[in-house]
């Protein structure tokens, strides 16, 4: 059902956890529904220099979260504003269809830590 | 050790090696068509009297009650659509329960299509059919009842005497699914006040492709399918004689003393498992089959759970709305009033008579690894 590369990334994912001092964070989905994402953004010059994720959910999810920090880090804002699903769904190596929603979610995550970010610095 | 650990049995088995050695001349030697009446088929025929002989005496019916098909979802959709269809004309309600197995659920959804009435009577908190809601749901038109004996999900095993009296002094048809159940508790036809039960070979260690159903009256059902007059003329098609002769072989096989160990090793692993904090067993622990456990752990997911424990070899099945393709949890569940974000994390045991110790021990190990992992992933809960 689930490519290699979901499957790996649901094993051992590399960017679990909570950054206390985050620029944004971005909170996603909820529990009735069952996917519940948590994505936290380090920024500097406008650089995501760390991300990290919370997820409850599938295999779809919590791998999705992963490959997205992967891709996210080290991106400009604008950058990381243009990852699109269908960007992580190919980096995973495709997502079985009725799991798209998984790869929206973490794109949403990370489009909320974003907005966070920005209201944060705003001047 | 890496160990590889079978326990999703309620979804089907292992075929027992006595059941596989029973089945194989039936295909090389004495592959005759049941119906053919030279030698062939009379041995092919014999041996299918035989095993409905077996059967029918195993549950206290008589063989020409018992009729072969091909599993329990033909077994269901015979017993419901062929009694709708058989009494139309003297009632179009039907009463079910919130928690049946698909093939009962959405064949009495589909018969709602063509202009029948279905009424679906709640569950309790602890996995029961609300007896009371059933007889007053009874009207005049009620042409069948149909409640599964032990639910597939979670084990718990309903009063089926009792219903089945109430069905009978009204008389109205009574169907139950006892596709789970039989080999594991007593199914008495006579004692349940039985019309109609679907029974499956592969869940008790048969093989797949096989079941049967019990019919008390055969003038209150009319056949799906149209052929041949294999079957008392109810279901047509060339007899599986092989795999009656495996049906009957695993029925034989079943024993009190297999249905007490795997009760221990029930009673052992829900200890155990409970012991990992906030979760909690679904179903009541008492009036249970001896081989179901089925927990909901906070926080995560159960498909996630499923895809840890796979790794660590060990299989098990969820209720969790993420291995559904309409991504909705377990009806079973959410009828018992499990909150939606419980059901999503529950997650299914369900052992054998092969099942070992050593295996519950590996597998109690493997599950508090893999749910302590998926905490430390989840937002939640902290």
């Amino acid at each position: 059902m689930y490519s290699e590369k979901v499957l790996k990334h649901f094993k051992k994912p590399h960017n679990v956890g909570k950054i206390e001092d985050a620029d944004g964070i971005g909170k996603v989905g909820n529990r009735a529904c069952g996917d519940v994402m948590k994505l936290y953004i380090k920024v500097e010059d406008n650089k995501i220099v760390d991300i990290k994720f919370e997820t409850m959910g599938c295999a779809a999810a919590i791998s999705s979260s992963d490959m997205l920090c992967e891709m996210a880090k080290g991106k400009t804002i604008e950058e990381a504003l243009k990852i699109t699903k269908d960007d992580l769904i190919k980096e995973l190596e495709g997502l079985p269809p009725v799991k798209i929603h998984c790869s929206v979610l973490a794109v949403d995550a990370l489009h909320e830590a974003i907005k966070e970010y920005k209201l944060k610095h705003k001047k | 050790m890496k160990m590889r650990v079978y326990l999703d049995n309620a979804a089907t088995t292992k075929t027992a090696p006595e059941v596989v050695e029973a089945m194989q001349p039936y295909f090389t030697e004495k592959y005759g068509n049941a119906s053919s009446i030279h030698s062939f088929g009379e041995e092919a025929k014999e041996a299918l009297e035989n095993a409905r002989e077996q059967i029918a005496k195993y549950i206290n019916a008589e063989p020409e009650e018992i009729i072969f098909t091909s599993g329990g979802t033909e077994s269901d959709n015979l017993a419901i659509k062929g009694t709708a269809y058989a009494l139309k004309n003297k009632g179009k309600h039907i009463i079910t329960s919130k928690f049946e197995h698909h093939a009962v659920l959405e064949t009495c959804q589909a018969l709602e299509k063509e202009g029948f009435e279905v009424t679906y009577i709640g569950i309790s908190k602890d996995g029961f059919v609300d007896i009371d809601s059933l007889k007053s749901a009874i009207r005049n038109d009620t042409i069948l009842v149909t409640i599964m004996h032990a639910n597939n999900e979670i084990g718990t095993i309903q009063d089926i005497e009792k219903i089945g009296a109430i069905c009978r002094e009204k008389g109205i048809v009574f169907h139950t699914d006892a596709i789970q159940s039989l080999g594991k508790i007593p199914v008495d036809a006579k004692k349940m006040h039985l019309d109609l039960a679907s029974f499956s070979a592969h869940k008790l260690h048969g093989p797949k492709g096989i079941g049967a159903l019990y019919i008390r009256k055969k003038d209150k059902i009319k056949k799906l399918f149209y052929g041949g007059v294999q079957e008392f003329n109810l279901r047509p098609g060339t007899e599986n004689v092989s795999g009656a002769v495996g049906f009957a072989k695993a029925i034989e096989l079943m024993s009190e003393k297999d249905a007490q160990n795997m009760k221990e090793l029930q009673e052992y692993l829900i200890d155990e498992l409970l012991q990992i904090p906030e979760a909690c067993l679904n179903g009541s622990r008492e009036k249970r089959l001896c081989n179901n456990v089925n927990i909901s752990f906070s926080h995560i997911e159960g498909e996630s759970v499923l895809l840890g424990l796979n790794d660590k070899g060990v299989a098990v099945s969820t209720g969790s709305a993420c291995t559904s393709q309409k991504l909705e949890p377990s009806h079973v569940l959410i009828a018992m009033g499990v909150k939606p974000e419980d059901a999503h994390g529950s997650v299914r045991f369900s052992l054998s008579k092969y099942n070992t110790k050593e295996e519950i021990d590996y597998t109690i190990n493997a599950v508090k690894a893999v749910v302590e992992n998926l905490r430390k992933i989840s937002p939640l809960g902290k």
